[in-house]
């Protein structure tokens, strides 16, 4: 076969190809369950499974080293998200004793061909990026927490994503994810 | 590989092992397919809104050889065969979700499952351009697979 020059632009279809996929899984979910509540909790573990094995491959990338305090972890999370999603979030609303942050998204790829159903708003459509928060860091021995306070797919004018640091865990066993 | 292709490579395992845990042993793959079916028509849609027309199917499936999959799987086909009759035979010799599983036969029972997303991407893709077609894969040593596809003819 000759070579053609290539006339797609490579980036745009795979995020393309990633958005469409994501939204097939999730449109697949609702099917499957009943219960909204239960689509947000498979899309939670389906982002902790991601999560734990996404950390390793960021960090193999990065040589990042520990993370001293939340802000340096905050920093790095805003990294990883340049560059898994092409995104920098802004580092917004910290908490006064520095334990908790949001990140706030002024677009988000995953529902970029999005609009919910007037019914589903329960959905939290991108809850995958909450388990993966939260399964990264979980291997990185920090218990946090995670949830959307703003979705524009619900008509806020932005996203945002809460973190709150609950505690270090210790060096031993990774506690599981029930 | 780039992080973002990291990350597609992971959301696609996370559905293949949902799908699989969920459903019934025979049932799991036709829905992956049907999931890599709305994605590849949807993509095409999308991609080539700015294209020319394609007279023939030859073209097209070497479009999907070539272009498209050099997008979505990193490198092109290695090679396209077909009997000028409606089938046709895509040889991957490195394809993209075998190449971390596997270099021989380990693991071949579980192969399957990871390319019928792509059956279905395929299928789609073709249905877009107006080809209707039935896709299977053949897998005998990870990570190169064979994809056949089978042109039905057109109900018009």
């Amino acid at each position: 076969m000759s070579r053609q020059s290539t006339r797609l632009d490579v980036k745009k279809v795979n995020s393309e190809l990633f958005t469409l996929t994501y939204g097939a899984i999730v449109s697949q979910l609702m099917k499957d369950y009943e219960n909204v509540e239960d689509v947000n909790k498979q899309l939670d573990r389906m982002g902790y499974n991601i999560g734990v094995r996404m950390v390793e491959d960021f960090l193999a990338r990065t040589n990042a080293g520990r993370c001293y305090d939340l802000r340096e972890t905050a920093d790095k999370i805003q990294y990883a998200f340049k560059m898994y999603l092409g995104i920098t979030p802004a580092l917004t609303n910290w908490s006064a004793a520095g334990d908790e942050f949001s990140l706030t998204f002024d677009t988000n790829p995953l529902t970029e061909f999005v609009e919910l159903p007037d019914n589903y708003q329960n959905l939290k459509y991108s809850n995958i990026l909450c388990g993966a928060l939260r399964g990264s860091c979980e291997m990185v021995q920090m218990d946090i927490s995670c949830w959307f306070v703003q979705d524009q797919l619900k008509g806020d004018l932005a996203t945002e994503l809460r973190i709150k640091f609950n505690k270090r865990l210790e060096d031993a066993i990774p506690a599981g994810e029930d | 590989m780039s992080a973002e292709d990291v990350l597609f490579d992971m959301l696609h395992s996370e559905i293949v092992s949902y799908l699989v845990s969920k459903s019934a042993e025979d049932e799991d793959i036709s829905i992956l397919e049907h999931l890599g079916y709305s994605c590849g028509w949807r993509l095409i849609e999308r991609i080539t809104k700015e294209l020319p027309r394609y007279k023939e199917e030859l073209e097209i499936l070497k479009f999907i050889c070539t272009d498209f999959w050099s997008c979505v799987y990193k490198k092109q086909v290695d090679n396209l065969r077909t009997n000028h009759q409606g089938v046709y035979v895509l040889h991957d010799n490195e394809f993209r979700f075998f190449s971390k599983l596997s270099n021989g036969t380990q693991y071949l029972k579980s192969a399957p499952k990871y390319a019928t997303f792509t059956c279905g991407l395929i299928r789609g893709a073709l249905e877009n351009f107006g080809i209707s077609s039935i896709v299977t894969v053949e897998i005998i040593r990870m990570p190169s697979c064979k994809f056949h596809i089978q042109v039905l003819p057109s109900s018009s």
